[in-house]
């Protein structure tokens, strides 16, 4: 199999430079995510209200689980709906 | 002596001194059994995310208070007994926690001092 280096191509391989994902949390500081105000949790629902994937969001896996606890209580309390549609 | 907060809702049908009465009687179930409140907050009727017992507000109180473990056990069956609260949520406070606990407090301090000198400003 052709190692890579041989293979040419015509036009340079264009794949989007993605752009690094950082952790917001680590490099604003943030160290305690609070359950109770909704409007800063929205940023990691998507539209039907599910939790964002890190993947997407770029958080580290510990405050993604913070987050992800965070959006549980204020669900249970009301404050998040558990499914909704167009919540933005 | 840890520190705790408890978020709990209230059925909208009570009427307001019924509401306070509510407050008060979990309020003295702290003081009475030695916590120590120290802070507390009314939001009061806010819409839901999704309908709690067909009903599509609450309202809304938040008390955040230093108290012993055992005490908790207690003071829950007190909201589970009590059917005026539709739901309640309490907390164990980290040190990280306790921290944005204060800053928000100092926010909300501020920012309650600071509207009504808006509104004196504004009028003048």
């Amino acid at each position: 199999m052709a190692s890579n280096s041989e293979i040419r191509y015509l036009t340079p391989l264009s794949v989007d430079t993605k752009k690094k994902k950082y952790c917001r949390f680590k490099r604003s500081g943030i160290k305690y995510i609070d359950y109770k105000d909704p409007e800063f949790l929205k940023k990691f629902l998507n539209e039907q209200g599910k939790i964002l994937p890190r993947r997407i969001t770029g958080t580290s896996l510990k405050f993604q689980r913070r987050v992800a606890q965070a959006v549980k209580r204020a669900r249970h309390l009301a404050l998040l709906p558990y499914v909704t549609d167009l919540m933005k | 002596m840890n520190y705790y907060e408890t978020v709990f809702i209230l059925t909208p049908v009570l009427s307001d001194d019924q509401m306070k009465e509510a407050v008060a009687k979990f309020r003295d179930f702290l003081t009475q059994n030695g916590a120590e409140i120290i802070n507390e907050e009314l939001w009061g009727l806010r819409k839901l995310a999704y309908p709690i017992e067909k009903k599509g507000t609450g309202f809304y109180c938040l008390f955040e208070f230093k108290a012993e473990p055992d005490l908790i056990k207690k003071y829950e069956t007190a909201y589970r007994r009590d059917e005026r609260v539709l739901r309640f949520l309490t907390f164990r406070l980290d040190k990280y926690a306790v921290e944005y606990a204060q800053k928000r407090r100092e926010r909300r301090a501020k920012k309650a001092s600071e509207t009504p000198a808006e509104a004196v400003a504004a009028a003048e």
